[in-house]
């Protein structure tokens, strides 16, 4: 497994709990439009994965990231950075 | 997002060149089904309220009925107070209407300068300066401070005042889960350590009406080397031995480097502002663009400002009274079987939780037909998705008020069903 599978699967597991239509996750899944989050989700959501890895993901960045795959690439950069 | 496959068949064409005009109110289409639906039922709306008289701080006319008000933030009742009054119609009288004009041209006439006086006291700080709305006070300060490469850092349930500080500025945001201290130390603990960080709190968040533990926040705020802006909006008037607010009361004076409030709710007219120690602070009049791009308020609303504002200074009695009311309702409330937004009574507002919108408005209206107003809240604005209804006390309330208050909440919730009757 790459890092990036690793990381892949550890996203995963924290969408899990807020993937209450069991929605298939792929890189391509949006938050919004195909997980259906609001706003509250995404803060919770976020507040775990910035734990999971010891980054911060600032509100600025949120705004850009639609996709499951936009995450994995924000959290690789972030964590080379740290 | 949009459904980009259906285009409405109405949508206007330009007759000239054949062009659709995309309808750029279309996004909002699913709010107005939501409303119609809502209003269909036979509810009034609840945000279209209309003041026929006012007849004091704690009643109104509304649909030609007497109606007490249990949801102004007028929480001193100072806006029929008779020096306030009078101080407003000499001004008027005075320096006319208004000043058509910026803070930094030709809208500063003498009263501009004493209220920002009369703030310097009740404060006891070096600098004040005053907005045109608090809503303002906010954006301004928040969106100045904070510029490139720095760091606003502030707690999830912000007013939506912050939050729009944050946008306007260049700043990176970063919110920690309400009022966890411990969510705020990660968090902060992983900003670079060279970079510049403000962290926003609020004496008292509005919604439930809890009061943030500043004490411990402040403390990991110093810890990080961030600067701290406290919003004291709900706390003004009544919160500490001089009514500064809940930082006073919890003894963190020497700790805040900005406080913002608003002469909206406790002073009982409109208009914001910040005050601070810091050396440097008076700089901000010529770059914070929400305080030079925007007209000056009017004479007559600052001279009633700096009238209630040191009126405020010695209302001992009033605070005293404000905190009965506060606490009988809120006991009441909950011996009723409410469910309320805190366990005790923190501060002046009293938010009654309910499931649903539906029981939310069917509650709503029914203490209005019964003649009360209060509040009714409901998401985005409020957190964790609830409905509420939120009341909020005036010194003014008599006792018999609010023991009809609690009686009209004892009717209403069981002609709503959402407590046992």
């Amino acid at each position: 497994m790459t890092t990036r599978d690793e990381t892949f699967a550890k996203v995963k597991e924290l969408i899990d709990p807020f993937n209450k239509k069991g929605v298939a996750l792929t890189e391509a899944t949006r938050f919004a439009q195909d997980l259906e989050w609001d706003s509250l989700t995404v803060m919770d959501f976020v507040a775990a994965i910035e734990d999971e890895f010891d980054i911060i993901i600032t509100m600025n960045m949120q705004a850009e990231i639609e996709t499951v795959g936009q995450l994995i690439d924000a959290v690789e950069k972030l964590r080379d950075k740290a | 997002m949009t459904d980009a496959g259906t285009i409405p068949e109405d949508k206007p064409v330009d007759a000239l060149t054949g062009a659709h005009t995309a309808d750029l109110l279309s996004k909002f289409d699913p709010l107005i089904a939501e409303r119609e639906a809502l209003l269909a039922t036979g509810v009034r709306d609840p945000f279209a309220i209309v003041m026929e008289k006012v007849l004091s701080p704690t009643e109104a006319i509304i649909n030609g009925k007497p109606t007490i008000l249990l949801g102004t933030y007028n929480y001193m009742g100072m806006t029929f107070d008779p020096d306030v009054v009078e101080a407003g119609r000499q001004a008027l009288t005075d320096f006319g209407s208004g000043t058509t004009g910026s803070r930094v041209l030709n809208g500063t006439y003498s009263p501009h300068k004493d209220v920002e006086e009369a703030l310097k006291e009740f404060y006891g700080t070096s600098s004040a300066m005053v907005f045109s709305t608090g809503y303002q006070a906010n954006l301004g300060i928040i969106s100045t401070l904070a510029g490139k490469g720095d760091y606003i850092i502030l707690d999830a349930d912000s007013h939506a005042s912050i939050y729009d500080g944050c946008w306007l500025g260049n700043a990176e945001i970063v919110r920690f889960r309400h009022n966890s201290v411990e969510d705020l130390d990660k968090r902060l603990g992983r900003l670079p350590k060279e970079a510049g960080k403000l962290v926003v709190l609020e004496g008292v968040y509005s919604m439930f009406g809890d009061i943030a533990p500043l004490p411990e926040m402040v403390a990991v705020a110093k810890k990080h080397g961030a600067m701290i802006l406290c919003d004291e909006a709900h706390g003004m008037g009544f919160f500490g031995e001089h009514g500064r607010g809940v930082y006073e009361q919890l003894g963190c004076e020497d700790d805040i480097d900005f406080v913002v409030g608003t002469f909206s709710k406790s002073v009982g007219t409109v208009g914001g502002f910040c005050v601070s120690n810091h050396p440097k602070f008076e700089v901000l009049r010529l770059v914070c663009r929400p305080y030079v791009f925007t007209a000056s308020l009017p004479p007559s609303v600052v001279a009633t400002a700096a009238t209630s504002i040191r009126k405020l200074m010695h209302a001992g009695n009033k605070r005293g009274k404000l905190w009965d009311n506060s606490r009988r309702l809120h006991k009441g409330l909950k011996d009723l079987g409410f469910k309320l937004g805190t366990e005790d009574a923190q501060s002046a507002i009293i938010a009654v939780i309910l499931p649903d919108q539906e029981q939310a408005v069917g509650m709503w209206q029914s203490l209005l037909d019964l003649g009360l107003y209060v509040n009714m809240a409901r998401p985005p604005a409020t957190p964790a998705g609830t409905f509420l209804l939120r009341c909020s006390l005036c010194a003014e309330h008599r006792d018999e008020q609010v023991a009809e208050i609690i009686e009209m909440f004892a009717k209403a919730g069981r002609h709503v069903g959402c407590i046992p009757s």
